[in-house]
């Protein structure tokens, strides 16, 4: 079974790309365009990991995924954040809001996936 | 299919555009006084996302502006930089810099580093701390380092091929489970470095009744053996670092270096200095701090998300093509039902109004399709009004209107170039400088407006100053001396204004280095007449001069005469009509032995056969009671277009002819009509051009009666 993944950025390339590796890696990705869009999706799936950006219209990537946790079946869902910057204060906050993790922009599809892994299992066990 | 990552590569350059789009609405904004936080939000989330995904695609200089730009724009973001006049300006000239730079990252062409540099530092300027920025900038640089070092830490196992043992004591606290975190994969990703044995600490589970359903009691042994780094195993438990208890020792053979037990919250050991640890970050395990962020500005600017298809132009353009030849289809089977001669209120004709109604409906969307709103056009002329009077020290207000009016996606990109002409000569030669100004009791700073609209089916384009009008003695004199027209001759306002437009015709007292040479306003009118449009001006004296520009709202269709030559039916454009005349007796004027002038109002006019032209007929020997079609070329003179009659006007659907029969002297394209019959679409001023002038010899009575 391949994991499903909800990926929430609001640049169009960023989407694209996301989308591509995540594809080429087997997954099943379902793209969000900002923190709002990325609750509506929400309410359709049931990822087995969410990734997001920070900055976007809105509704943040901060206020996202409080939002998440703030919906019971997704406390424990894994969120990797998406940055660009590998400042220890963004993975501070970013953690402070609940995230579990985060990748560092650009993103290696290589490293991005085994994030996930981390995060999410390889959906085979 | 291609390569995946050149499409997207593609779609990030036109991301860009409309990145870029944003930037500059938002930079006009708080140049307007908009001082919504939201706004300069947007500003910095465009250049953010430029650098994005500058980074993805590697394209490092454009990263580096974007990064610096965006850092001094945090400062205002941040209050701690309130922008002046001059600083929007220099904000506005950072933003088309970066459009510069996204365009040469996409060509792959070099831009002069000097100019940016100097905009980067005269905007960190802005924030008053040069020297702090850039020690940011090669902190940020740094940043990349980890990297490169890591590389260089897994030498010393490749000295060491077996590998080495480890034992990882891993207990995760409760928080490592709120975080999302789950220790069973982090297991598995150990395990898959090399080979492990784990253990399981069940010691500290209470018993049942005390369980704490969330709490955490269990902790890991795991012994591995990998060739993996201590500090990429220490990697691996980035995303709890903080959130467990975790001690990672190397057993080595001689001396098993035991590394004490690390306190929650403090970074991993890390014995090799230069290895950049992931940083320790106490502040995370402050574990229920309420989170301190909040919604980006929620209450407005949401994104004016229009969803999109992006679609291959050669499809549209096939659609395009497709409507044309309904709405042929559909005037052949009005005429049909018109020559069955059915009663009007019959099923059928009423019927075929509804079908009519429809295609016209089907043909405006589809040609909707095409038509973008010219605001990226716009867009562009701030930036020409912007470099325009920075170069010459005059202050000019910029102001557009109706940016939001739709025009076909080729008139768009074909106006360029005369538009931009037309606002450098706004600013160069339309606004007098600020002392004439005041002096005039004006303000200082003049001003330039860009206005488009949709009147009656075409749209008007409208490049208006509040300068000083044409001078109109003066364009009289220049032309005089030029030779371009006979001295003292009385001439109208328009008249003088229409001598602009005359090839080789300069105003400017000295040549700036803006509107310059080169490019007249000749050339300007033959490409907007090159879109089927017309260009007049209206100035008045001491307030200002408006140059309007109406131009149809597609190329796909035109209106036309529908004339007869011989027995062919052919299309004039109607735009290239000036007027039409019934030649009288004593018009005509023999010229040379095969050629003749007509006269008509004082001036003789060159008589050009059409249908001799074409072949169709030989030329007439007898010219009264005949129609010509005055023609106005586009150096401003006139040519009379002998036709056997004109049939009606109507609109045509544009058929091109190029691609199956390359470039045909004197005929633009080609048309169905109503009855089924094709017309060629006849290009006058290119007919005339190349015309032999051969009208034949008038008969005897004409020529006695010249």
């Amino acid at each position: 079974m391949s994991l499903s993944i909800l990926a929430v950025d609001d640049s169009r390339t960023i989407r694209d790309m996301l989308t591509l590796a995540l594809t080429q890696a087997g997954f099943e990705p379902k793209v969000a365009e900002d923190g709002v869009h990325g609750l509506e999706v929400l309410e359709g799936m049931q990822p087995d990991a969410i990734i997001t950006d920070i900055n976007m219209p809105r509704l943040d990537g901060f206020g996202f995924i409080e939002a998440v946790r703030e919906r019971d079946i997704h406390r424990t869902t894994p969120i990797l954040v998406l940055t660009t910057e590998s400042a220890p204060e963004l993975k501070a906050r970013a953690r402070a809001a609940g995230a579990t993790g985060w990748i560092v922009k650009p993103f290696d599809p290589n490293k991005l996936v085994k994030a996930l892994n981390m995060v999410a299992g390889t959906g085979t066990a | 299919m291609s390569d995946p990552m050149n499409e997207i590569r593609a779609s990030f350059f036109i991301e860009c555009e409309e990145l870029l789009e944003a930037l500059q609405d938002g930079l006009l904004a708080i140049d307007g006084g908009d001082t919504d936080p939201e706004t300069i939000n947007i500003c910095f989330r465009a250049v953010h996302s430029i650098k994005g995904g500058a980074g993805a695609f590697g394209l490092e200089e454009l990263v580096r502006f974007a990064h610096r730009y965006e850092t001094v724009m945090d400062a205002i973001r941040n209050g701690t930089l309130t922008p002046d006049r001059d600083a929007m300006l220099l904000f506005f000239k950072a933003a088309d810099l970066l459009s510069d730079i996204v365009r040469a990252s996409q060509s792959g062409e070099q831009l002069d580093a000097a100019t940016i540099e100097s905009t980067l530092q005269d905007l960190e300027a802005l924030t008053g701390d040069e020297g702090e920025a850039e020690a940011e900038e090669e902190a940020a640089a740094a940043e990349f380092q980890p990297m490169t070092l890591s590389l260089d830490m897994e030498l010393p196992s490749a000295d060491d091929p077996l590998g080495s043992k480890y034992t990882i004591e891993f207990a995760p606290e409760p928080e490592l489970f709120k975080s999302g975190n789950e220790p069973h994969h982090l297991l598995r990703a150990v395990s898959e470095t090399g080979t492990a044995e784990v253990s399981c600490d069940f010691s500290r589970v209470p018993a049942l009744d005390e369980i704490d359903p969330e709490g955490a009691y269990l902790a890991w042994t795991i012994k591995v053996e990998t060739e993996a780094s201590k500090a990429e195993l220490t990697d691996l438990f980035d995303f709890v670092n903080g959130l467990c208890t975790l001690e990672i020792s190397e057993e080595t053979a001689e001396t098993p270096e035991e590394t004490g037990p690390v306190p929650d919250l403090a970074p991993p050991p890390a014995p090799e200095p230069e290895h950049a640890a992931p940083p320790s970050k106490p502040e995370a395990s402050a574990k229920t701090t309420p989170p301190a962020a909040k919604p980006a500005g929620g209450q407005s600017g949401g994104p004016s998300a229009n969803a999109t298809v992006r679609v291959d132009l050669d499809r549209i353009d096939r659609l395009v093509n497709l409507v044309g030849e309904l709405v042929i289809n559909q005037a052949m089977l009005s005429q049909s039902v018109a020559a069955a001669g059915l009663d009007s209120n019959s099923q059928v004709t009423s019927g075929l109004e509804e079908f009519m109604q429809l295609t016209r409906d089907i043909q405006d969307s589809v040609m909707m399709i095409r038509a973008q709103p010219v605001k990226s056009l716009f867009q562009r002329m701030s930036r020409i009004v912007r470099e325009a009077s920075g170069a010459i020290g005059k202050r000019v207000t910029f102001v557009t209107d109706g940016e939001h009016t739709e025009v076909d996606k080729t008139v768009i990109e074909r106006l360029a170039d005369p538009l931009t002409h037309m606002i450098r000569n706004a600013v160069d030669h339309g606004l007098e400088d600020g002392p004439t100004r005041l002096a005039a009791g004006k303000t200082e700073e003049g001003t330039v407006t860009l206005s488009a609209a949709h009147k009656s089916g075409r749209v008007i384009i409208e490049i208006s100053d509040d300068g000083g009008g044409i001078n109109r003695p003066r364009v009289k004199q220049i032309a005089e001396d030029k030779g371009l027209i006979p001295p003292d001759q009385d001439l109208s306002d328009t008249e003088i204004d229409a001598l602009l437009f005359l090839p080789g015709f300069s105003t400017a007292k000295e040549i700036s280095d803006l509107s310059g040479r080169g490019v007249g306003m000749d050339v300007v009118r033959s490409s907007i007449q090159a879109l089927g449009g017309r260009v007049t001006i209206a100035s008045e004296s001491g307030k200002g001069t408006t140059f309007s520009i109406s131009l149809p709202l597609t190329l796909a269709v035109l209106d036309g005469m529908v004339i007869k030559v011989a027995a062919e039916t052919l299309v004039v454009p109607l735009g290239t009509i000036v007027e039409t005349v019934s030649l009288q007796e004593g018009d005509i004027q023999r010229l040379g032995p095969e050629t003749n002038v007509i006269h008509i109002r004082d001036v003789f006019v060159p008589l050009v056969d059409l249908g001799a032209e074409l072949g169709y007929r030989p030329a007439p020997t007898d010219y009264e009671g005949r129609v010509v079609l005055l023609i106005a070329q586009e150096d401003g003179s006139r040519a009379a277009l002998l036709v056997d009659s004109i049939e009606e006007q109507r609109q045509v659907v544009i058929k091109g002819l190029q691609d199956t029969y390359g470039r045909v002297p004197g005929i633009a394209a080609a048309t169905i009509l109503g009855d089924g019959q094709i017309a060629l679409i006849v290009d006058p001023v290119d007919l005339m051009a190349n015309a032999s002038g051969k009208t034949g010899s008038p008969s005897d009575d004409l020529q006695l009666a010249g």
